[in-house]
C-alpha cells in the first residue's frame, strides 16, 4: 500500500439540496498509484468534481475513509486539514482562480508563504517555477492581464511551488479552446514527469485518455472501471 | 506580508466603493474631531470667564454658601487680614495661587439722583488693582481678554461700575457714553401713576442722606454720574453710600447686567458694617492652573483645620451652576454626535466589507484551498476593516486639522454663552493631541468591529460552495 498516495475506502458523499437527497458518490474504494498521471473520467454529474474535493480535503464524504499520502484525513480539525492541504495538495482549477490583485509572480509565491519558507528561496523557487512554464516575461502581470492559458500556466506553477504529494486537476482545459488545451495538457504531462508529482486528473474529454497512465471511470457517484493505460 | 498587500492591493480593486466608504469615516472623524476641539473651546471659555470672575476657589463662612446670601451683613469673615496673610504666607498655596483676594458681597437699593428712579442691586466690594490682575487669567489662550480694567482713581475708593441693563434703568446711558441704549418709550409707565405716599417716602429720606454724602467730596461731584446705595448694616440699621460710576461693564446674565453694582471693598464694608468691625464675605483665590484646585482645595482645608477656623471653601462650579450645566450640555450633545457617527461609519464599513466579501468569494475559496485557514480569511477582511479605517480616519484628522488652521486664522467671532461679547472663534485642535489620537483609534477599532461581522461570514464559507459559487 506504501506505493499509493491515495485510498479512499467505501467514500460516500450525500448532499442534501433543499427536502432532496443528492448522492453524489456512493461507495468508492480505490487508490491511486504514486507518482502517476491518473484520470477520473466520466459524462457530467458523475461526481468527479466530488471525488477531486474529497481527495483534496476540501470536503468531507458522509461516510468512508479517505487516506491522504499515509494520513487518514477524516480526523482532522478544520485548521489542521487548512495545513495539511498547504502542505500536501496542490489545485488547478476549470477557472483558473488566480488571485485577482496579485501579479503572476506573487500567486506563484503565495503557496510558499503558507507553508512558511523562507524568502530568499521562495523567489528562487518561484522565478524558477514561472520559467519552466514559459512565463517568466509575464511575471510581473496581474491575471487580468495573461490569456486564459498563461493563466493555467500560473495556476500549474502554483500548483507545483510547494513540491506536493498531489495535484488535483478538475478540467482543467475545458474553459480553453482546443490548441491551447492540448499544449496545458502536454504542460501537464511533462511537470509531472520532471517532478514525478502524482496527478489526479478529472475530465470528461475522452481525448485526453491517451496521455494518462492509469484511468477511473465513474458513472452516478460509482466507479465502474479502473484501468492502466 | 502577503496579508498587507491583498488588502491594499482589494481596497483599491473597487476603487469607488473603498473611497465613498473612506470618505464616510474621514469626514465623520473630522466632524468629531471639529466638534469636540469647538466644545473644548466653549468650555475654556466658560472656564476663562468665569476664573477672571470668581477666580477659582472661594472661601466663606461655614454656612454662607447655603444659607447666608440673603443677609451678607452677618456672615462676615472675622479677622480676615489674617486669613489672608495665612494663605499667603503658605509656601504650598502661594505657588498655586495667582493671587487671593476679599470681596464683600451685599445687596439693598439703588437709586439714581439725576433719573429719580431706583431698584434693587446686588453688589460686590473688591480690591480693583487684584480685580484687574484676575481679568488677565488666560490659562488656555481663549482671547477672551478685555482690556477695560477698572481704571479707578486711587485715592477716591467711592468710584464703582454698574451693569449695562442697570445702567440703562437708571438713565445713565448719556452721562456714561452708553452706545446702543434703547430710549424710554414715550407714554411708559411710571413711578408718578403709582399712589403717592409709597412713592413719596424712600425718596425724601434718599435725598436727605445722600445731600449731606456727597457735600465731602465737592471736586469729583459733577464729573461722574452718581448713584446712591442703600442698604441694612449688620445691625439692622439702614445706611446709605454714594458711588461715582467709572463705567458700565456687560455682565453676560441679564439678570446680573439689571442689577450689578461693582464697587470697592472700602466702600462695601462701609455700606455693610458701617461703623463696626470691617470684615469680607469672601477670600477669593485664582490659581495659575486650574488642574490644580483639587490641591489648593485640601491645602486650605488643612491650615483652617489646624488653626480651627470655621471656614468653607467652594469652587467656581459651585459658584456658577451655568459652569456645569454648559459643561454637561455640550458633553451630552458630543457624546450623541459621536456615536451617530459611530454608527453610520459601523454600517457603512460592514456594508462595504460585506458587498466585498460576496464578490470574491470564488476568492475565498481559492485561498481556503491552498491551506488558508479559517482564522486566516477572518484576518484578512478585518484588515482591511482595519485599513479603510486608518486610511479614512487618517485624511479625516488631516481636514480636521486644516479646517481649524483655517477657522482659527479667519478671525471669525462669536458671542459664547453666558458671555456679554464676541471672542474670536477657536477650534482646540493642535493643543489635544490625545483627543485627535483616541478620535482616530476609536474609528479604526469601529471600522475593524464593522468588518467583523462580514469576516466571519467570509471565514464560515463551505469552500466548495465558495468554489462552485463562480
Ligand atoms: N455542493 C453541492 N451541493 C449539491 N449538489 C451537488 C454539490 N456538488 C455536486 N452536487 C451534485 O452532485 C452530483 C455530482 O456532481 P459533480 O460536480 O461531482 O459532477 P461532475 O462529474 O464533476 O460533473 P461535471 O462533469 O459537469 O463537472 C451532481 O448531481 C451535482 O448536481
Ligand atoms: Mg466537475
Amino acid at each position: 500500500m506504501s506505493n499509493h498516495v491515495v485510498t479512499l475506502t467505501n467514500v460516500t458523499k450525500t448532499y442534501q439540496v433543499g427536502a432532496e437527497k443528492v448522492r453524489a458518490v456512493r461507495g468508492i474504494t480505490l487508490s491511486i498509484p504514486a507518482q502517476r498521471f491518473t484520470m477520473i473520467v466520466g459524462p457530467s454529474g458523475s461526481g468527479k468534481t466530488t471525488l477531486l474535493n474529497l481527495i483534496g480535503c476540501i470536503d468531507a464524504p458522509s461516510s468512508g475513509e479517505v487516506e491522504i499520502s499515509g494520513r487518514n484525513v477524516g480526523h482532522l480539525s478544520d485548521s489542521e486539514v487548512s495545513d495539511f492541504r498547504a502542505a500536501k495538495v496542490g489545485f488547478i482549477f476549470q477557472s483558473f482562480s488566480l488571485i485577482p490583485v496579485l501579479s503572476a509572480y506573487e500567486n506563484v509565491e503565495y503557496p510558499l508563504l503558507l507553508t512558511g519558507v523562507g524568502a530568499r528561496e521562495r523567489r528562487r523557487t518561484a522565478l524558477a517555477m514561472l520559467e519552466a512554464v514559459g512565463l517568466t516575461a509575464q511575471r510581473h502581470q496581474r491575471p487580468n492581464e495573461l490569456s486564459g492559458g498563461q493563466k493555467q500556466r500560473v495556476a500549474i506553477a502554483r500548483a507545483l511551488v510547494k513540491r506536493p504529494a498531489i495535484v488535483l486537476a478538475d478540467e482543467p482545459t475545458a474553459n480553453l479552446d482546443s490548441q491551447t488545451g492540448a499544449s496545458i495538457i502536454a504542460l501537464m504531462r511533462r511537470m509531472q514527469t520532471e517532478s514525478s508529482t502524482t496527478f489526479i486528473f478529472a475530465s470528461h474529454d475522452d481525448h485526453l485518455i491517451s496521455h494518462a497512465d492509469e484511468i477511473f471511470t465513474v458513472r452516478d457517484g460509482e466507479l465502474i472501471e479502473s484501468a492502466n493505460a | 506580508m502577503m496579508l498587507f498587500k491583498i488588502a491594499s492591493r482589494s481596497i483599491f480593486r473597487n476603487t469607488r466603493r473603498s473611497l465613498t466608504t473612506m470618505l464616510t469615516i474621514a469626514i465623520g472623524t473630522a466632524a468629531t474631531l471639529i466638534f469636540g476641539a469647538y466644545t473644548t473651546f466653549v468650555f475654556y471659555g466658560i472656564e476663562t470667564s468665569t476664573v477672571e470672575r470668581l477666580g477659582h476657589l472661594t472661601v466663606y463662612r461655614q454656612g454662607y454658601f447655603d444659607f447666608g446670601s440673603g443677609n451678607p451683613a452677618i456672615w462676615g469673615i472675622a479677622h480676615y487680614e489674617t486669613v489672608l496673610q495665612q494663605i499667603s504666607s503658605d509656601p504650598v498655596l502661594s505657588s498655586l495661587t495667582v493671587i487671593a483676594t476679599p470681596v464683600q458681597s451685599l445687596a439693598g437699593i439703588v437709586e439714581s439722583s439725576a433719573s429719580d428712579e431706583s431698584r434693587t442691586f446686588l453688589g460686590t466690594g473688591f480690591v480693583p488693582a487684584d480685580r484687574d490682575l484676575m481679568k488677565h487669567w488666560d490659562e488656555h489662550g481663549t482671547a477672551l481678554l478685555r482690556a477695560n480694567g477698572t481704571d479707578f482713581d486711587a485715592a477716591d475708593s467711592s468710584q464703582g461700575i454698574v451693569g449695562v441693563g442697570l445702567a440703562r434703568i437708571l438713565g445713565l446711558c448719556a452721562p456714561l457714553k452708553l452706545g446702543n441704549c434703547p430710549k424710554l418709550p414715550t407714554g411708559a409707565p411710571s413711578d408718578k401713576a403709582a399712589s403717592a405716599d409709597v412713592a413719596a417716602l424712600p425718596s425724601q429720606n434718599f435725598s436727605d442722606l445722600v445731600a449731606r454724602d456727597t457735600a465731602d467730596d465737592p471736586a469729583t461731584a459733577n464729573k461722574y454720574a452718581r448713584i446712591d446705595l442703600l442698604a441694612a448694616t449688620a445691625g439692622g440699621a439702614p445706611n446709605v453710600v454714594n458711588l461715582a460710576v467709572r463705567h458700565a461693564e456687560p455682565q453676560g446674565v441679564r439678570e446680573l447686567d439689571d442689577a450689578y453694582v461693582g464697587m470697592q471693598l472700602p466702600l462695601a464694608q462701609q455700606l455693610v458694617y458701617g461703623r463696626g468691625e470691617h470684615r469680607v464675605t469672601g477670600i477669593v483665590l485664582q490659581l495659575h492652573r486650574t488642574e490644580d484646585m483639587q490641591q489648593a482645595r485640601r491645602r486650605l482645608a488643612e491650615i483652617f483645620a489646624s488653626r480651627h477656623l470655621d471656614l468653607e471653601v467652594r469652587d467656581f462650579a459651585e459658584l456658577n451652576p451655568f459652569y456645569t450645566q454648559v459643561v454637561n450640555l455640550f458633553g451630552g450633545i458630543f457624546s450623541f454626535i459621536a456615536v451617530i457617527i459611530g454608527v453610520v461609519v459601523l454600517f457603512t464599513v460592514s456594508n462595504a466589507m460585506g458587498m466585498s466579501v460576496v464578490e470574491r468569494t470564488d476568492e475565498i475559496g481559492t485561498t481556503r484551498a491552498l491551506g488558508v485557514r479559517r482564522s486566516g480569511i477572518r484576518r484578512q477582511f478585518l484588515l482591511e476593516g482595519a485599513m479603510l479605517g486608518f486610511l479614512g480616519a487618517t485624511v479625516g484628522v488631516i481636514l480636521a486639522l486644516a479646517a481649524a488652521y483655517f477657522v482659527n486664522r479667519a478671525g471669525i467671532s462669536y458671542v459664547p454663552p453666558a458671555q456679554a461679547e464676541p471672542v474670536p472663534l477657536r477650534l482646540y485642535m493642535f493643543g489635544a493631541p490625545l483627543f485627535i489620537v483616541k478620535v482616530w483609534l476609536t474609528l479604526i477599532v469601529v471600522a475593524t468591529l464593522a468588518a467583523l461581522l462580514p469576516a466571519n461570514r467570509a471565514a464560515k464559507l463551505q469552500i466548495v460552495d465558495a468554489l462552485r459559487h463562480v
